[in-house]
């Protein structure tokens, strides 16, 4: 499904990502773990197609399609999703009419008629409940005065109505109640099939205690340093990221 | 002086053909006003307030006074809202009874032309005719009253509450081609004491007719009158519109006033508000749209005069192309005035490189135990935004769409007249979908 060979990415004219490999087949999970500043965040937003990142070499193909020659709603609407570390506030745009416009700019994209107001109401009421989100959070403007975990939710919310053959999740973990952690990793689970391929993106093992990845690695100065399986995970949970730095 | 009299030539001939007649009270206000603008002369960007704004090209036209025209009842149909059953027609100035709707009033009130109030209701015009647009001091406001002639008239009594909305609509009949018009619309709106009313003025000229309306409004709120007012300037991208709007607001007054401006070649918005009874409260909203080589200018002032007085105000433009827009909001707080709280926002959205705005608070606080909060935010569209919306699937236009009527969209959700807010979504939309169609053409 995704297939990333040598990606070298530079913000501000600062190179980050050094040579990135990665090879993501569907219906598996990877989770991508790594200290600060190694370069976690860069390649979920590189991948998403954030203007401020710059490919300076190597190449991403995603459905043997060269991933980077496309615009960030092109990725989107081809089953492309990343959760926000951050998810931005939109003042004035409620969620719901947010969440429509987008779901139908992706079933017009694939051939699908529009949903209406009522169909998109059920469907998105019919997703609250699932993942056990206050349906009121529908009507309010995009993050707009939300909590650190509401905004959380949300961004898994978007992602359960969007249905994503690739999902990115940049540490959506962090800064989580267990509450809200269990929130994320049953939308992460309900998601998980044959035919999708999820990236998570940590720093803290604790989220891999619920969603468990089929192989690790571990990100440091840009490069992948180490790959596992999710026993690598518990290890560097219990040892730190020292040991690989060192390495 | 003999240098300013010099540059009014064309000017004085014109003043000199100003309306006679009358009340001696109000032929006694014209002349007063007349000579003070002659020694006033038009401002121009040495002057403090008018720094950004040239009206050169004012001052160096020929304005013919706009002739009495009739206008097709037809041709209105757009500006006038399905439920404003009350609304009064001024054309070129003058009280325009077939196209105006005023009957069945409640008792004592008044709805209608200036002119004819000013004898036959002239204890309360002539109480307030002039007294809160300050003719010594403002220019555009002294040309207008040397011109008063005609104009609106409302009068609420004491205690009467009116449930619909009621319209004065001021249209500039003239088409392209023509010599350019003047007219000096005159508003005088009295409401008594815990009255209320919803207001809308609607300012309107024929696509392309080059005119010159200068506006003043007065409005003076009762106690305890709750006053809603709207003023939506949509006249040709060719004309001149000068206007400015004063309110006084007595004690427990809540007075809010939004201004929408859509059309017009240069505008300039004076608002002056002041709160002079202990709990009047005044909101100030505006939305502009400027684009073209059209100039935009606000300058409000909210005069705290009396103690615990809320004002709020948020202005908000949208300006493309090679468009300017001016902002400056003065919030006054006398010595008087303890437990002021006044907050003001400024906000613009840049759509082009060379669009520009020039934005000034001005706090003058001679209180000391005040809460005043100003902001401003200038710039183009939030990137971050922009790129979350795009990471869910909207297309690039549609991300920026959105956002751009989001912003637009907090001013127009504060309109509470459901025909007025879906006209002028409507309206504003349609501009900005040309506007932006520019932009993605460039």
């Amino acid at each position: 499904m995704l297939d990333i060979k040598n990606l070298q990415v530079t913000a501000d004219g600062k190179q980050i990502l050094n040579g990135i490999d990665l090879h993501v087949n569907a219906g598996e999970v990877h989770a991508i773990m790594g200290p600060n500043g190694s370069g976690k965040s860069t390649l979920a937003r590189a991948l998403a197609g954030h203007p401020e990142y710059q490919v300076t070499a190597g190449e991403v193909l995603y459905e043997g399609r060269d991933l980077l020659d496309l615009d960030p709603d092109e990725r989107a609407r081809e089953g492309l999703f990343m959760a926000f570390q951050y998810p931005v506030e939109i003042a004035g745009v409620t969620n719901a009419y947010f969440l429509k416009a987008a779901l139908n700019a992706k079933r017009k994209h694939q051939g699908l008629p529009e949903l209406d107001a009522i169909e998109f109401l059920q469907l998105s009421k019919a997703k609250a409940k699932l993942l056990q989100i206050d349906q009121g959070m529908l009507n309010r403007a995009v993050n707009e005065g939300f909590s650190g975990g509401e905004k959380k939710r949300n961004e898994i919310f978007q992602m359960a109505l969007l249905e994503p053959k690739l999902a990115i999740l940049d540490e959506t973990d962090s800064g989580l109640d267990i509450d809200a952690l269990k929130v994320v990793a049953d939308g992460v689970n309900g998601l998980r099939g044959p035919e999708r391929a999820i990236i998570v993106v940590t720093h803290y093992q604790r989220l891999l205690n619920y969603i468990v990845p089929d192989f690790v690695h571990v990100l440091s100065g840009g490069r992948i340093v180490k790959s596992g399986d999710k026993s690598l995970a518990l290890e560097l949970e219990q040892k730190g990221y020292g040991w690989i730095e060192a390495a | 002086m003999a240098q300013v009299a010099d540059r009014l030539q064309p000017w004085l001939a014109t003043l000199d053909g100003r309306p006679r007649g009358g009340s001696r009270w109000l032929q006694d206000l014209r002349d007063r006003a007349a000579s003070r603008f002659v020694e006033l002369g038009f401002p121009t960007v040495r002057d403090e307030d008018w720094r950004f704004t040239n009206v050169a090209p004012i001052a160096s036209s020929e304005f013919r006074p706009a002739p009495a025209a009739r206008v097709d009842a037809e041709a209105l149909k757009a500006f006038v809202y399905a439920d404003a059953p009350l609304r009064i027609v001024i054309v070129n100035g003058r009280f325009a009874p077939e196209l105006s709707r005023t009957s069945g009033l409640p008792t004592g009130m008044r709805f209608g032309s200036l002119a004819a109030a000013s004898t036959d209701h002239a204890d309360v015009v002539g109480r307030y005719l002039g007294q809160l647009a300050d003719s010594e001091q403002r220019a555009f406001a002294a040309l207008n009253t040397a011109f008063t002639h005609d104009g609106a008239y409302l009068f609420i009594p004491d205690g009467v509450v009116l449930d619909q909305p009621l319209q004065l609509l001021f249209v500039s009949a003239g088409d392209p081609g023509q010599p350019a018009t003047m007219s000096h619309p005159r508003s005088l709106i009295v409401a008594g004491d815990r009255s209320q009313a919803r207001i809308v003025e609607t300012y309107v000229s024929a696509p392309g007719a080059k005119h010159f309306t200068n506006a003043v409004t007065e409005l003076v709120a009762g106690e305890g009158a709750v006053v809603d007012h709207y003023k939506v300037e949509e006249e040709s991208v060719d004309a001149f519109h000068i206007a400015s709007m004063h309110i006084h607001a007595a004690r427990s007054s809540n007075v809010s006033t939004h201004a929408f401006t859509l059309g017009g070649r240069l505008v300039r918005n004076d608002i002056i508000a002041v709160l002079d009874g202990e709990g009047a409260e005044a909101t100030l909203s505006g939305l502009y749209l400027a684009d073209g080589n059209r100039l935009v200018d606000t300058h409000t002032t909210i005069d705290h005069a009396k103690p615990h007085c809320p004002s709020h105000e948020v202005y908000k433009g949208i300006i493309g192309g090679n468009a300017r827009a001016v902002f400056n909001g003065k919030i006054i707080v006398r010595q008087d005035a303890q437990k002021t709280d006044a907050k003001q926002t400024n906000r613009a959205l840049l759509l082009s490189d060379h669009a520009t705005i020039n934005t000034k608070p001005q706090l003058e606080i001679f209180a000391d135990d005040v809460k005043c909060t100003h902001g401003a935010a200038i710039g183009q569209l939030d990137e971050d935004a922009l790129f979350y919306l795009r990471t869910r699937g909207l297309p690039f236009a549609e991300a920026r769409d959105l956002l751009i009527h989001a912003f637009a969209g907090e001013i127009i959700d504060r309109v509470q007249i459901e025909p007025l807010k879906r006209a002028l979504e409507a309206e504003l939309y349609a501009q900005l979908a040309r506007d932006l169609a520019e932009v993605d053409a460039a």
